[in-house]
């Protein structure tokens, strides 16, 4: 084996192990900051030792013994400073051993256990959405901050900073790093899925091939679903988001034109569309509904991805079953948003009035007023009517309405297509 | 990246030899260890290629050939799917698998080929009609 061969062996298992050993550290020193240098120390030991010794036969435990070694002796350089005026030259041994023992207990538990309370840590309801999302890419992910820096267009120091100030954060609130248990348990789990799904999503809105970090979110986010489906197999909507995350990746490479541009649902080669991730998929919501999480925002937000991924053409949408789960989803997750979608999927499962008698409730609402995508539906809805001069002058008012050049050109263009 | 480890078949798993409820439970174990890490996406055995047949081509001729087959080592008895990020994490991981087998046994990783691999081979058409035809593919 070569040098760089043994370099990355080390870092692939680092890898593998980093996430686990912060977690178990982090259980025994209480301090996530602390838990993190524990782990890079014992990992910048293992690239100095391994290449000499060769790697261990359980490279793991031997991480997990040398980051134990070294928080023993930060345990006992702490003590000794704290009695440095006292009675020097007591005995400290007895003490020491109760603090080893807690040590060696804190090891030696289920490390599954471990990693989801680092995973609720990092998605503390205390910390703002982005602070977890940071902190989750660099303690669970192994992301450093400068590929977290670039995924997110921003730079090393305002990571590094948000970082630091969410460790110190967590540590002033004097948590206790546990899996929460009863309903503490649903409330900090949105959370963490919201983080999760903040991090999909920023890949997933990428539309830019050029920049290939931020796709890479999408599969650390589905990752990062995977584990918590692994860690957590009992929670409906930890099984919905792992389902809408696979989808929705599932047509990462037909969702972008050669030009660059997006390719709405509707356009897209489906054949493209990943069969891996849609049957993983499709399984996953299988497993939200029948822990009868059927009504979950994510597993109804699933299920609809779930109609359009089980269609192998445009036409063969099943549009009734997708108004059924738009009425659902309203009662769940209202918002305009969600509306709109609803007017439109009953447009299509209806007919146009249907359609349009939905929109007139939307179009009541004074928030909307100045919301292009309101007038665009409405003009999309009358040329199905067959009312071409009205749709005409809707697409007009939308294209008014509109703040971005490329959708101002595509409302125009319609709009020219309707005086035919 | 994504993988298929394809774990190679011995004398025993041709034969059909079940394992041992031990090599069953550590199995278990380390799917379970892949899945927790979210690398696991698919995987399942195989039976032994005295079930199996194989088409021999030769120009426009067919020829069916009923298994078993000879060379044992280079036959597969089971495979997972696996994303990793790379291929020594593919390798961390394959080392950490128990042996599948009695004896000696070895298992093989894969890289999967993406489109971007084929460069030119693929020409647009054709790339076309590959997917006219897996769009004929139901999800399951």
């Amino acid at each position: 084996m070569t040098a760089t061969d043994t370099h990355r062996t080390i870092e692939a298992i680092f890898r593998i192990e980093r996430a686990r050993l912060i977690a178990r550290l982090v259980r025994m020193v209480r301090d996530v900051g602390l838990a993190e240098e524990l782990a890079q120390d014992a990992f910048l030991t293992a690239l100095s030792e391994w290449p000499r010794t060769g790697v261990p036969a359980n490279p793991g435990a031997w991480l997990t013994a040398t980051a134990k070694r070294r928080a023993i002796d930060l345990l006992r350089r702490d003590r000794m400073l704290a009695r440095k005026h006292a009675e020097i030259g007591r005995d400290l041994s007895e003490e020491d051993d109760a603090g080893i023992a807690a040590i060696e207990a804190a090891m030696d538990d289920d490390v599954g256990d471990e990693l989801l309370g680092l995973i609720f840590t990092a998605c503390h309801p205390i910390l703002s959405p982005d602070a977890r999302v940071a902190l989750t890419l660099r303690l669970i992910g192994g992301l450093t901050t400068d590929e977290i820096a670039r995924a997110y267009l921003t730079s090393e120091a305002t990571i590094a900073q948000r970082i630091v100030r969410a460790k110190k954060t967590l540590g002033k609130a004097g948590l206790s790093f546990e899996v929460p248990r009863g309903r503490e348990r649903q409330e900090r789990l949105s959370s963490v899925l919201e983080a999760v799904y903040l991090i999909f999503n920023e890949g997933y809105a990428a539309t830019s091939g050029a920049n290939l970090t931020r796709p890479a979110l999408c599969a650390e986010a589905q990752r990062l679903g995977r584990i918590l489906a692994g860690l957590a197999p009992d929670e409906p909507e930890v099984f919905g988001l792992l389902s809408l995350m696979e989808i929705q990746a599932s047509r990462l490479a037909a969702r972008i034109g050669p030009d660059g541009m997006p390719i709405p649902l509707t356009e897209q080669n489906r054949a493209r569309w990943d069969r891996l991730l849609i049957r993983r998929g499709l399984s996953a919501l299988e497993r939200a509904e029948a822990l009868g999480g059927a009504d979950g925002p994510y597993a109804l937000q699933a299920a609809l991805a779930a109609c359009h991924a089980r269609a192998n053409r445009v036409e063969a949408t099943d549009w009734r079953r997708i108004a059924g789960l738009y009425d659902a989803l309203r009662r769940v997750m209202p918002s305009p948003v969600v509306d709109l979608n609803r007017a439109v999927a009953h447009c299509m499962a209806f007919g146009p009035d249907a359609g349009l008698a939905l929109l007139e409730e939307l179009e009541r609402n004074d928030d909307l007023r100045n919301y292009a995508l309101l007038p665009a539906a409405r003009g999309d809805f009358l040329l199905r009517a067959g009312c071409s001069a009205e749709a005409k002058l809707q697409f007009e008012r939308a294209a008014a309405l509109s703040r971005n050049e490329q959708e101002r050109a595509f409302l125009l263009g319609r709009a020219k297509a309707c005086s035919v | 990246m994504r993988v298929m480890v394809f774990v190679k078949a011995t004398e025993d798993s041709e034969a059909g030899v079940m394992p041992t409820t031990e090599l069953f439970e550590a199995m278990g174990r380390f799917n379970e260890e892949l899945i927790k890490a979210g690398v696991l996406l698919s995987g399942d055995g195989l039976k032994p290629s005295s079930q199996g047949k194989r088409v021999a081509f030769d120009g426009p001729s067919r020829t069916v050939i009923d298994g078993p087959f000879a060379e044992t080592r280079e036959l597969v008895a089971g495979y997972w799917v696996w994303e990793v990020k790379d291929i020594a994490e593919a390798v961390e991981w394959v080392k950490r698998c128990p042996n599948p087998m009695f004896g000696p046994s070895e298992i093989e990783i894969r890289p999967f080929y993406e489109m971007a691999d084929f460069g030119d081979v693929v020409t647009p058409e054709i790339a076309e009609q590959f997917d006219r035809l897996r769009e004929k593919t139901p999800a399951r």
